[in-house]
């Protein structure tokens, strides 16, 4: 009888983010139950201690984002998982993440809203909210998995941008896509690509942690390695001492918000299909994605010239790719599960200059091939 | 003659916020309030029990001892 | 001993009121760092929002300031990540018990490494002198016109009944005292607590009569009651009174000491 390969796996979209975290070198979560992302709690409170690492349940989501980031803080590669009604609360300290810029991973399973909504259905209604959740102008980073081998990757690849640009990084996944079981193969540790934090090469009295430097990433030194410095959320200058001085608050928000501006094109990763005679163009992501991709494949069997792009990058949104592929088409559908979060930025990429279809659901179910393929081979 | 010797009070007075409380809490009452700062009126009356140094808060008043100087 | 070691001069003077008792403890706590004699290197502290939430700014340490109430809730991540660091968290009344009260009571029935120094001075101080959850009753402020219909917290008593390791009270006036429990404190392995209760002249104090920081650290002194003399006193006898002293001192397994034994059965297991 043939041996099995220990490599394939037969995952469930939340174990597969959580074994993806362990191969990126995360050694902290810190989480608080929520329906539909608690699997990721529950395989890393068993599998964490395994690796030496820490795996907390925090009195609410609050403090699971807090721990995180003072885990980060402290050197470890850091993350906490939740859903709608939690990633609501985590805003407050996501966005202390992003100012004090410390990495760290946020895993959203997103579900029905708004508020308490649909706890066991799937939803995209936090497109936004995780791009703008937290108050003031942020640089984010939001990767949307459509596939249990894909939360595998994005995971990794979420603390790989987190460390690269010392900056929270959201997985936005959705009630189907996290608990759907499909057959993975493991990537070897060494195609993974690891990726560290920048450590100070200077001597701590030399120390900036917020230094203006041509990359526009400051090299950050971990709690207790010898270099005392200050973090906080209020304003800061190089020192990372807070400053009320105008031209010093301008230059380190202006660098805060253009860090990953600049680094957008190693950032943004879309998939496309069919596009490069499409007259019809689908843009979906996550898992309403692999409807629109049967959608479109069934639309070319039988003649019709559709496409695909598929945004595996959310924020930054890839307006540029969007403008360009979307010259050529005559008619753009976004399918997403909410009232057209998505669609609204494609209009915005193409300027009005055609129509854009919405198809839209936010009543728990899933958006079918069927509902995509119909809006695809409608006769204008 | 013998000089007896006493601690050395000093006062920053750009940290001094003019609280009193060196002034108030001396068991001593070596301090008076000057017209803006304390002022170490009787330094000869110091017993050294830095009182007054661990209850400035603002870190303005440094007390060393005789043995110290 | 020489406090300059441990500021950042450059930051100095600090921003808190004349009177204000904030610096009077960030001494005691300074000084018993220096004769505890650790280095510099392995302290971090931590803190919210609020004028206690300021202290950090001016220590050279490991410093953090976090958003309103979640000091340790960061702390807590901190300190699990780099278990070597003495973390310290600093807080007020608001950030501890209002805002923060939940991170609270976990971190102390979690009982993990931490010493909180909670600088009580019945007031939201930073934000112009709104009601906190330490008003005793009556009691006016910017947001308690007519005066605090509600009841005040007895954060010592919380964090007792929480399950701290260690908790004491004291007050800026009895600074000896105060040097003390902060020792007992940062020496004590588990969550421990050291309530100071600290005038707030400028907005406390004004919009109660209460007379300048000398009037408030004088009924400080004359109003303090040790908990073995309030045992005999009756319920009105302790009315208005500042019960001190040790409320807990047990040893009892920390946080950290109990999960390193989860780390070892989950890898013997693989």
């Amino acid at each position: 009888m043939e041996k099995p390969n220990p490599n394939i796996k037969m995952w469930q979209g939340n174990v597969a983010c959580a074994e993806g975290a362990l191969a990126a070198g995360c050694r902290f979560f810190a989480g608080y139950p929520i329906t539909p992302s608690s699997e990721i709690a529950e395989v890393l409170s068993r599998r964490l201690p395994m690796f030496g690492g820490k795996f907390i349940q925090m009195e609410d989501e609050i403090g699971a984002m807090g721990a995180t980031i003072g885990a980060s803080l402290g050197g470890v590669k850091a993350m906490t998982a939740t859903s709608g009604p939690g990633f609501s609360l985590k805003q407050e300290n996501l966005g202390f993440a992003a100012m004090a810029e410390v990495p760290c991973v946020i895993i959203n399973v997103q579900r029905g809203g708004p508020s308490t909504g649909l706890p066991t259905h799937a939803a995209q209604g936090e497109l936004m909210q995780a791009r703008w959740g937290t108050h003031g102008d942020h640089p984010i980073i939001v990767l949307s998995p459509c596939s249990v081998r894909e939360t595998y990757d994005m995971t990794v690849k979420a603390f790989n941008l987190s460390e690269k640009y010392r900056t929270p990084v959201i997985l936005l996944s959705d009630e189907i896509v996290g608990h759907l079981t499909e057959k993975v193969e493991v990537p070897p540790i060494e195609e993974l690509g690891l990726i560290n934090r920048k450590k100070p090469t200077v001597s701590p009295d030399k120390y900036l942690p917020y230094e203006m430097d041509e990359t526009d990433i400051p090299a950050m030194a971990n709690f207790g390695e010898g270099y005392r410095y200050h973090v906080t959320g209020l304003a800061h200058d190089e020192t990372g001492f807070p400053t009320n001085d105008p031209l010093k608050i301008e230059a380190q928000l202006e660098r805060l918000n253009r860090k990953i501006d600049r680094y957008r094109d190693d950032i943004v990763e879309i998939e496309t299909l069919y596009t490069d005679d499409a007259e019809i163009l689908v843009i979906s992501f996550g898992s309403t994605a692999r409807s629109a991709r049967r959608a479109v494949a069934n639309a070319r069997k039988n003649g019709t010239k559709a496409g695909l792009l598929r945004q595996k990058t959310v924020w930054p949104m890839p307006y540029r790719e969007i403008e360009a592929i979307g010259a050529n088409v005559k008619r753009i559908i976004v399918a997403e599960m909410n009232l057209g979060q998505l669609a609204h930025e494609v209009e915005w990429a193409v300027r009005r200059s055609k129509p854009v279809v919405r198809v839209n659901k936010i009543n728990g179910e899933p958006i079918t091939p069927k509902e995509i393929y119909n809006s695809i081979v409608i006769k204008e | 003659m013998v000089m007896k010797k006493f601690p050395k009070i000093t006062i920053n007075e750009q940290w001094c916020k003019s609280c009193e409380i060196c002034v108030e809490f001396c068991p001593k009452k070596v301090f008076d309030m000057g017209r803006f700062y304390p002022v170490v009126a009787r330094p000869e009356d110091c017993i050294d029990c830095k009182l007054c140094e661990k209850l400035c808060p603002d870190f303005a008043i440094t007390v060393t001892s005789p043995k110290e100087t | 001993m020489d406090y300059l070691q441990y500021l950042r001069l450059d930051k100095m003077p600090h921003i808190w009121c004349d009177g204000c008792g904030h610096g009077i403890i960030l001494k005691s706590i300074l000084r018993t760092i220096d004769k505890l004699g650790w280095d510099k290197n392995d302290i971090a502290m931590v803190s919210g929002i609020g004028c206690s939430g300021r202290t950090p700014g001016y220590v050279d340490f490991n410093t953090l300031h976090t958003t309103h109430g979640r000091a340790l809730a960061f702390a807590t991540g901190l300190k699990i990540a780099k278990p070597k660091l003495h973390v310290i968290v600093v807080s007020g009344d608001g950030d501890a018990a209002a805002i923060g009260g939940n991170h609270f009571i976990h971190a102390a029935r979690r009982n993990i490494d931490i010493t909180m120094i909670i600088y009580n001075n019945y007031i939201y101080g930073m934000t112009g002198g709104q009601v906190s959850p330490t008003t005793p009753s009556g009691k006016k402020a910017s947001t308690a016109p007519y005066g605090n219909p509600d009841m005040a917290f007895d954060i010592s008593r919380l964090a007792q009944a929480a399950g701290a390791a260690y908790v004491a009270r004291s007050t800026v006036y009895h600074v000896g005292r105060t040097d003390k429990y902060i020792e007992q404190a940062l020496k004590k392995t588990g969550f421990s607590v050291v309530e100071i209760l600290t005038p707030c002249p400028t907005s406390y104090g004004r919009q109660n009569k209460e007379g300048t920081a000398v009037d408030m650290m004088m009924y400080q002194k004359s109003n303090s009651v040790s908990i073995e003399r309030a045992k005999k006193m009756s319920e009105e006898e302790l009315e208005g009174k500042i019960i001190t002293g040790v409320f807990v001192d047990k040893e009892q397994e920390c946080y950290l000491s109990r999960y390193n034994e989860i780390v070892k059965r989950a890898q013997s297991i693989k």
